[in-house]
């Protein structure tokens, strides 16, 4: 299993919209690569036909009534907002898609 | 008024059932207990002084005019910080949600409120729950009340420091790796992880959404038995809630006994690593167990040695998802919106300046486990390691009722020793992280001090899923052997704060 | 905005073969969100419609809605799709303002429908067979408005307004597999691919699906090859896509844009293409390099599911009959052509006749008032018909008052008028406004007297053979009796008097 890279820490925190400084990306390459040769060991059973669990119980098909429950008001929605506008969240220009 | 703080949760619901005191001279008693201490110990993230008083008449008048009071009507809690409550501030420890006031209640603070108890404020914790020490608190560490230089374990350090240092004769923690068991073991307390569904997460700020469970935290059995009781069942906003009824824990508290039981000593919690005065406890619990009329048999769990990893690979998997949401737009902190920059680098900026080290450590090991390529070696085989620890648990559980275990394969350790350690900082769940794993049940309780350090050693036992009563049969008949051996609560030997 | 040079239409069919995805986003009409019991109301006032679930607060979780599941096993069924006997739903992981839990939950490699397909057929009636890979659940984001730049648009804005109401109303995802051997056809066979679903959704009625509000969005994904060829080439994806007409357009655009930039030995780039209602035109949008990494992964909030097998035949059993078939069996009763009733069908009149029919008119009565007054009106007011305020049973009515000789068209149309006004059903607009049918012989008999009287000349011209100028005097007849005579017995009453064989 390989380690992990400086690179890849950058790359990983650019999709985790971390802005990691210069000092703790060696910081952090460093300790993950430490981290992942341990973790890596649970590709042993890579190759085992075993199910792999998503959920600790059994449950299935738990579901709702399509019945309307009670909203929060604007205000307490807009309650933790850090700027706001016409009963809206106000944020920074959005870059990208229209 | 300073014995009040001395009295079990039991005690202080019948005192005040009785009218031989109020709620609010408990709780009173209790502020006072945090006033005197807490700057020593830091257990709370925030005190409600005037909504615990609040409550606390709230009882009293309930009482006066006659209506029938709960099993935990006015006595004092205190609430990790990851749960939300409506009006006061919830932090989960991390300066990302400083300052935020959450518009609802989880349920279970609903539930506790329903219940009649006190809520005295909000516990300091692990940022985000991601930690074995309360170090990772943006808001500074947590001392363990039996030596302040050292750790009260975490996530949960806050809560299990409360009990220890009689600030709250009952508080709430959340359990992902071992969360609630781990500072009940290093702190001389009682410590439940619910079988996962039993106590609704909703409302309880998620790290690892599939580990995740809250429960009680007291200083006996029988007091984490009544909490239990009155935040577990089912929930319709959570959908990984158990719809059945929950088990008769309270009743399996004041009935401990294990005799005829066949109890299993997991032989893979034992060898390197493990502290002597650890074992040299443990052991002396499996005699207990043994002269109390158990069976003691040994069990394997060979692919508990696979835990730790597929633990690491899962739990951050889920959190880079689930802290997602700490983005600067609705709620929380933002940082260098100057009316220059994106929407995207605000977003980073802040997330950068909010989150503390090993959340950010968890949050790129995640992103790195779940991208492509690296999907089936990590997340996916990590899942496949959760199905054989999950089948190792349910062949133990053919040929034994409980399983027991060291908590913790050390005592507490000093603050700063392993802070910038992560992985021996990960070794202090070891032994707790295979339940939540599997989603089944364990407690820890204190079955004495390392001869070495004189610090609390934890006695972990597990049940199979929905068996949560089992937990307390076993637990309430080993807390009764020791304390009489001891011929007191083994709190009574803490140095006096 | 600089538009490459095309190539002709004609052009790129020559060279080479288009291949088509089509990704449809279908708005479920539920009463409540997908995993929350937020109302889904359009038009709320901003942020009124959130929780802390659709909100993505700290500590909040989802709970799938009944109605979600069943509306997209319903659809699935309808697309002839293989229903899932346990599927999941997974997290798509990637950063947006407008979603509040920066992950969308959907589903990855566990769709709940599919392996299925959908027949539309071509206005000239060929049927071709869209081969569908899956239809899956997922929820909608939140709605930004741009604010500071032109136009609302989100260059130069200096900041953006978020209003979460949209946020987690449910979608189903229906992705169609290549659409290969369409040739010249494509775009045709794009537009009446969108049509035909939106015309099954309607019929499911899971969802009202009118793109023009939203509520059905199309992504078109086309790649040309040269003919010959099997490998697919590099495709473009147009997203928001809105119309039908919009659908055959960016299609066609896209085949021509293509077809230059290949000629022209240039390599297309694989990246998200915007499309211009103005022009029929399509610009770039952003590269989908391979640093786009959504990690999915099982949401563990969620349970999986796994619909009874029971459930899914009882749904199978219930599901309406098709609107293809339902068009070509309508068609038959009806007995008009292919192109007749495709007219029909654009102007969204196929439900109004059928219920006007249901009670009581003749198919032909129906089709007529509709298709005609009534269609008229709706373009005036700039409206569908459906929107009309009268009722298929008042039309009905109507069309039995002129069976029966109680009004004649220009009376019919007078009833209209006044229902369409508010006056009432239309009994009430006959008796209010006075416009029955003059049908008293006394009446009409004088009225007819003084006509020849007043028009001695006619008359003779009349009793002289010149039958065809009796129009003249019936038109007289009718101005007296204002409109209110049946014009046909007035012309037999007056060829009567004047000793005249009809
Ligand atoms: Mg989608
Ligand atoms: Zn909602």
């Amino acid at each position: 299993m390989p380690g992990i890279t400086r690179e890849e820490v950058a790359h990983l925190a650019r999709l985790a919209r971390l802005e990691l400084k210069d000092e703790e990306l060696d910081h952090f390459a460093g300790q993950l690569d430490d981290i992942i040769g341990a973790v890596a060991r649970v590709s042993e059973v890579a190759d085992q036909d075993v199910p792999p669990t998503s959920h600790p119980l059994p449950l299935t098909n738990v579901m709702r009534a399509d019945e309307v429950r009670p909203s929060l008001t604007p205000e307490q929605a807009l309650s933790g907002a850090p700027a706001q506008e016409q009963q809206r969240f106000k944020v920074p220009q959005i870059l990208g898609e229209e | 008024m300073a014995d009040l703080i001395k009295l079990t949760a039991a005690e202080i619901a019948a005192k005040i059932a009785s009218g031989e005191v109020t709620a609010v001279e408990v709780t009173e008693a209790h502020l006072a207990r945090i006033e005197a201490v807490d700057e020593k110990v830091h257990a709370f993230l925030h005190v409600d002084r005037e909504g615990a008083l609040a409550q606390a008449r709230a009882v009293d008048e309930k009482k006066a005019r006659g209506e029938k009071l709960g099993p935990l009507a006015g006595v004092p809690l205190a609430l990790k910080d990851i749960f939300t409550t409506e009006g006061m501030p919830t932090t989960v420890g991390s300066k990302i949600l400083e300052g935020w006031i959450p518009p609802y209640d989880a349920t279970l603070t609903k539930r506790l409120k329903a219940a009649d108890v006190v809520i005295l404020g909000k516990t300091n914790m692990d940022e985000f729950a991601m930690g074995s020490s309360t170090e990772n608190s943006a808001y500074g560490p947590t001392g363990n009340p039996w030596d302040l230089t050292r750790i009260p374990g975490g996530s949960g350090g806050g809560s299990s420091a409360a009990l220890a240092a009689y600030e709250a004769p009952l508080a709430i923690g959340t359990d992902t790796g071992g969360s609630i068991r781990q500072p009940a073991a290093v702190t001389g307390t009682v410590g439940v992880k619910p079988t996962y569904g039993a106590v609704s997460r909703y409302g309880m700020v998620a790290f690892s959404s599939s580990l995740d469970q809250g429960g009680p935290c007291a200083r006996t059995v029988l007091d984490a038995a009544l909490l239990h009781e009155a935040i577990a069942g089912h929930d319709e906003l959570d959908s990984t809630s158990i719809d059945a009824p929950v088990p008769a824990v309270v009743e399996a508290a004041r009935n401990g006994d294990v005799r005829g039981m066949r109890i299993g000593v997991v032989k893979e919690f034992a060898g390197e690593g493990y502290q002597a005065g650890v074992m040299q406890r443990f052991n002396e619990s499996v005699e207990v167990l043994r002269e109390l009329g158990a069976e003691i048999v040994e069990i394997s769990c060979p692919s508990f040695d696979k835990a730790l990893a597929a633990y690491y690979l899962i739990a951050p998997s889920e959190c880079s998802s689930n802290l997602a949401r700490f983005d600067a737009m609705r709620y929380g902190l933002r940082v260098g919106d100057d009316g220059t920059k994106s929407a995207e680098d605000v977003t980073a900026l802040t997330r950068e300046a909010g989150f503390g080290d090993e959340v950010k450590r968890r949050i790129i090991l995640g992103t790195y486990a779940l991208s492509s390529g690296y999907y089936d070696a990590y997340y996916g085989s990590a899942q496949k390691v959760r199905t054989l620890i999950t089948r190792d648990f349910e062949k133990a559980f053919e040929q034994v009722e409980v399983l027991i275990s060291p908590t913790t394969p050390t005592t507490a350790f000093p603050i700063g020793e392993r802070a910038d350690d992560p992985m021996a900082m990960y070794l202090a769940d070891l032994c707790t992280i295979p339940t939540n794993l599997a989603g089944n049940a364990a407690m820890s309780l204190p079955c004495g001090l390392a001869p070495e350090d004189g610090l609390p050693v934890g006695l972990q036992i597990i049940a199979p899923a929905m068996a949560d009563d089992r937990l307390y049969k076993v637990g309430a008949a080993v807390e009764a052997a020791f304390t009489a051996r001891w011929g007191h609560p083994l709190l009574e030997e803490a140095p006096a704060l | 905005m600089t538009v490459t040079e095309l190539v002709s239409y004609e052009d790129a069919l020559a060279t080479y073969d288009p291949v088509m995805g089509l990704e449809v986003h279908v708005e479920l009409g539920t009463k409540t969100k997908m995993f929350c019991g937020c109302a889904t109301t359009l038009g709320a006032d901003a942020n009124s419609q959130t929780c802390p679930t659709c909100l993505g607060l700290p500590g909040s979780l989802p709970v799938v809605n009944a109605i979600g599941i069943e509306s997209a096993i319903k659809i699935g069924l309808a697309l002839n799709c293989s229903i899932a006997e346990w599927c999941r739903f997974a997290r798509k992981n990637y950063f947006y303002p407008d979603m509040p839990k920066n992950f969308q939950t959907s589903q990855y490699d566990e769709p709940i429908a599919f392996d299925g397909y959908l027949d539309v057929q071509l206005e000239d009636g060929e049927v071709f067979r869209v081969q569908i890979e899956r239809a899956h659940m997922e929820e909608d984001t939140g709605k930004s408005t741009h604010v500071g730049g032109a136009t609302g648009r989100i260059h130069g804005a200096s900041h953006s307004l978020l209003d979460y109401n949209r946020a987690g109303i449910p979608l189903i995802e229906i992705v169609t597999k290549p659409i290969e051997g369409a040739g010249e056809r494509a775009p045709e066979v794009a537009k009446a691919y969108v049509a035909e679903l939106r015309e099954l959704i309607k019929a499911l009625n899971v969802s009202e699906a009118r793109m023009e509000m939203g509520q059905m969005r199309c992504d078109v994904n086309l790649s040309l090859r040269p003919k010959g060829v099997e490998k697919f080439g590099t495709r473009s994806e147009t997203k928001n896509v809105n119309s039908l007409r919009s659908v055959e357009r960016a299609a066609r655009f896209e085949i021509q844009r293509h077809a230059a930039v290949l000629s022209a030995g240039g390599t297309i780039i694989q990246e998200t293409r915007h499309f211009h209602e103005e022009d029929g035109s399509t610009t770039a949008g952003r590269i989908k390099d391979n640093a786009e990494d959504y990690r999915y992964f099982p949401e563990p909030d969620l349970v999986p599911v796994a619909p009874a097998r029971e459930w899914v035949e009882e749904l199978r059993a219930a599901l309406p009959e098709l609107p293809r078939v339902r068009r070509n069996r309508l068609r038959e009763e009806w007995g008009i052509s292919a192109h007749d009733m495709q007219s029909i069908l654009n102007a969204g009149a196929v439900d109004l006749i059928t219920a006007t029919v249901d009670a009581g008119a003749d198919s032909a009565s129906a089709r007529k008032w509709w298709m005609g007054e009534l269609a008229r009106r709706a373009n005036e007011d700039g409206v569908e018909p459906a929107a009309l305020p009268i009722t298929p049973e008042q039309v009905a009515r109507i069309t039995v008052l002129v069976a029966e000789g109680s009004l004649n068209d220009k009376l019919a149309r007078q009833t209209i008028e006044g229902v369409l006004a508010g006056e009432g059903d239309p009994d009430t607009v006959v008796d209010k406004r006075g416009l029955k049918v003059v049908s008293d012989e006394g009446a009409l008999g004088t009225a007819v007297d003084e006509a020849i009287e007043a028009n001695a000349a006619i008359a003779d011209k009349i009793r002289g053979g010149k039958v065809a100028a009796a129009g003249a005097l019936v038109g007289a007849v009718m101005k007296a009796t204002r409109g209110q005579a049946d014009a046909a017995r007035v012309r037999e009453l007056i060829l009567e008097k004047l000793g005249v064989e009809g």
